[in-house]
């Protein structure tokens, strides 16, 4: 097992660097630069500004430089915010994405696992067809239409919660972001577990367990769910790296300072070196969360073993 | 099942006759297909019915709420009178309202000029302004104009556009950048996807790569450097979205080449020596189109969230042109003040969007061989 996790990290890295090379010179093809957006700055000062991030430098030399900082971990200066550097405004930023993502997410999980083993237990009863709707209707209507409407009716209307801002992680903040980025994960979490829970109530080693007499939550919760969590748990994986690096969407409906917002924003200032930096913590999350979710499934799976 | 033995022999229904009449059993997926029917000819043919074109301003009805009489309404012709007449640089003297018309007494100090009757014209309450009774001294006039009676069923945005024409031809946006983009993406991830599943060997192996090395890009970012490369163009720009969102596509088409190379049907067809053009068009697109009409289904929603939310930071479709996440994202900046306009576009989005999942989904039933 753990030979197998070391292995997994080694071929990251070059997953990684391909990532990185490819969004470098991608960002340097579109056209404009960091400095290109201030009206009427000084050609002198711009070549100072320049030199000082050598943005002078070939683009090659550029990437060299770049790779090198990175490999020593360290994410450069931001452009758009002199006085911080990129890893300063991720110390910032990134905690308040990974709360919201996180709360979401287990919420979603166990919500959502929650409502699609009741549905598969009462299959094609009002019990499913409820739970067949909600999951619908969270899939289908976006974010952005949810984000908007809860401001309107429980922060405007009945006033229940504010409608939006950070407030310094109040609890109070959170519900909105985090019940906007649940609804759509809760949604396909109790589909996918709804699918696989029916699938594995009809298999032959749960016909065996009720053949032996074995009480209905020991059938459900121990033989039955088991089987039912695997496509669950790799659903989960990539949609947690997706949620606790922020939702733009989110972030900006309900001005949170997160990672998610800053990224667009970054990207639209060319703001290379946080750009960058958001790639690479996008990808190191990715990697990680798939790792995780090839170990759960040994865990959760006796019949996958890794050698 | 027992009464097989007893049914007289039918004639065997093709793939595509016996997926039709399951679709046509399916009740939400066709409910949908009348919808989306409905809709696109709503967006399609509705602005040219609707009495305001899209880009019209009416400066005296900045968001008035949606109605279903006309507009202006009683309580409205003071202010609307008052500011025609302001804005005429004179002093009201009185108004009242006859028969479907209203007299305005005006006075100045100068003798008034009777081309002042075009700033009364000019306002969109009124038309037809003249003067129907003079002072000797000219600086008392009597006005007469028309009240223009307008309608504004999904009431006006910020600026006074009509809300029901914008939303129309916001749909029309909407819709046609989500066949557009889904369309590019289908035909891309085909002949990728069967290019590699075909092939396959080495080139399969490399093909798939790159699809993996693009997967793992943040898809954001990929689309926003897009957006930037392509500028204001927002056709050439949804062209460039639907070559990201292949991904997919190229995938389940491999999958399925793959698996059709290698039946047996393939391969009594190659003993007999039919020609590899002759078993692509027999045997493997026919196999192919099921999942590629599935997917595509899905395809259009998909790409209509990602306009919608492009336009939603401000990076889609420009102003005055509009499509259904430009009108949610002006909605959901004028909240408190003005809900018809967050509600009406995020309820055609939403039910089309509705419309198509339910038809994606009856398609994948009624395709499924699985499932017969």
């Amino acid at each position: 097992m753990l030979r197998y996790v070391i292995r997994r990290l080694l071929t990251a890295i070059p997953t990684l660097f391909v990532i990185v090379t490819i969004s470098f010179f991608l960002m340097r093809v579109a056209p404009g630069g960091p400095f290109n957006q201030e009206k009427g700055l000084n050609p002198d000062i711009k070549a100072n500004l320049e030199r000082v991030y050598h943005l002078d430098e070939s683009l090659l030399m550029q990437y060299l430089r770049y790779l090198w900082n990175l490999v020593r971990g360290d994410f450069g200066p931001t452009y758009t915010s002199p006085d911080f550097t990129v890893a300063e405004r991720f110390a910032n930023g990134l905690p308040v994405s990974i709360q919201l993502g996180g709360m979401a997410l287990i919420l979603a999980l166990l919500i959502g696992g929650a409502l699609g083993i009741i549905a598969a237990l009462h299959q094609n009863k009002w019990e499913d067809y409820s739970v067949i709707a909600t999951a619908t209707a969270g899939s289908t209507i976006p974010t952005f239409v949810i984000a908007p409407l809860f401001q309107l009716f429980f922060a405007l209307s009945l006033k229940w919660f504010p409608v939006g801002g950070w407030g310094d992680g109040a609890l109070i903040n959170k519900v909105g972001p985090v019940l906007t980025l649940m609804l759509p994960q809760l949604a396909i979490v109790a589909r996918l577990m709804r699918g696989s829970m029916i699938e594995s109530l009809h298999s032959h080693h749960i016909r065996t367990a009720r053949a032996l007499g074995l009480s209905d939550y020991a059938i459900i919760i121990r033989h039955a769910l088991r089987g039912a969590l695997l496509p669950v748990v790799s659903y989960a994986g990539p949609a947690a790296a997706a949620l606790l690096t922020g939702s733009v969407i989110v972030e900006t409906i309900f001005s949170i300072p997160g990672v998610g917002r800053e990224f667009v924003f970054s990207a639209l200032n060319r703001d290379y070196t946080m750009v960058m930096g958001t790639v690479v913590v996008i990808a190191l999350f990715t990697i990680s969360f798939n790792l995780i979710v090839d170990i759960l499934y040994a865990v959760v799976d006796p019949r996958v073993r890794y050698d | 099942m027992t009464d097989i033995a007893a049914a007289p022999p039918k004639a065997g229904r093709s793939l595509w006759a016996d997926a039709w009449a399951r679709l046509k059993a399916n009740k939400a997926a066709m409910v949908s297909a009348y919808y989306l029917v409905f809709i696109a000819v709503l967006c399609i043919a509705g602005p040219w019915f609707t009495p305001h074109q899209f880009t019209t301003i009416y400066q005296d009805y900045n968001r008035v709420p949606p109605s279903l009489s006309a507009y202006p309404k009683p309580e409205m012709l003071d202010l609307a009178v008052t500011d025609a007449v302001r804005r005429s640089r004179v002093d009201l003297l009185s108004w009242e309202q006859k028969d479907g018309k209203i007299y305005i007494t005006v006075t100045s100090a100068k003798p008034i000029d009777e081309r002042m009757t075009r700033y009364i014209d000019r306002s969109s309450v009124f038309e037809g302004a003249q003067i129907v009774d003079k002072s000797a001294d000219g600086l008392k006039v009597i006005l007469s104009a028309e009240i223009e009676r307008k309608y504004f069923f999904f009431g006006t945005d910020n600026s006074g556009r009509d809300l029901l024409t914008r939303t129309l031809v916001a749909g029309r946006v909407s819709l046609a950048i989500g066949l557009l983009a889904g369309l590019v993406a289908v035909v891309i991830g085909v002949l990728y996807g069967a290019a590699a599943g075909f092939l396959g060997g080495r080139t399969d192996e490399v093909l798939m790569r790159i699809v993996d090395i693009l997967y793992s890009l943040p898809f954001i970012f990929f689309v926003i450097m897009l957006v930037v490369f392509f500028g204001r163009n927002f056709v050439l720009m949804f062209l460039a979205v639907g070559a990201v969102l292949w991904l997919d596509m190229a995938r389940i088409v491999r999958g399925q080449a793959l698996s059709i190379k290698r039946q047996e049907y393939v391969q009594a067809a190659e003993a007999l020596g039919v020609t590899r053009t002759g078993i692509l068009l027999r045997h493997v697109v026919p196999n192919l189109l099921g999942p590629v009409v599935i997917y595509m289904t899905l395809l259009v929603p998909q790409v209509i969230i990602l306009e919608s939310f492009l336009s939603f930071l401000g990076l889609g479709v420009q102003e005055p042109m509009a499509s259904w996440g430009v009108l949610i994202s002006q909605g959901a900046n004028n909240m408190p003040g003005a809900n018809w306009l967050l509600f009406f576009p995020s309820l055609f989005l939403t039910t089309t969007l509705f419309a198509l999942n339910f038809i994606g989904d009856g398609l994948r039933d009624a395709l499924d061989p699985k499932d017969r």
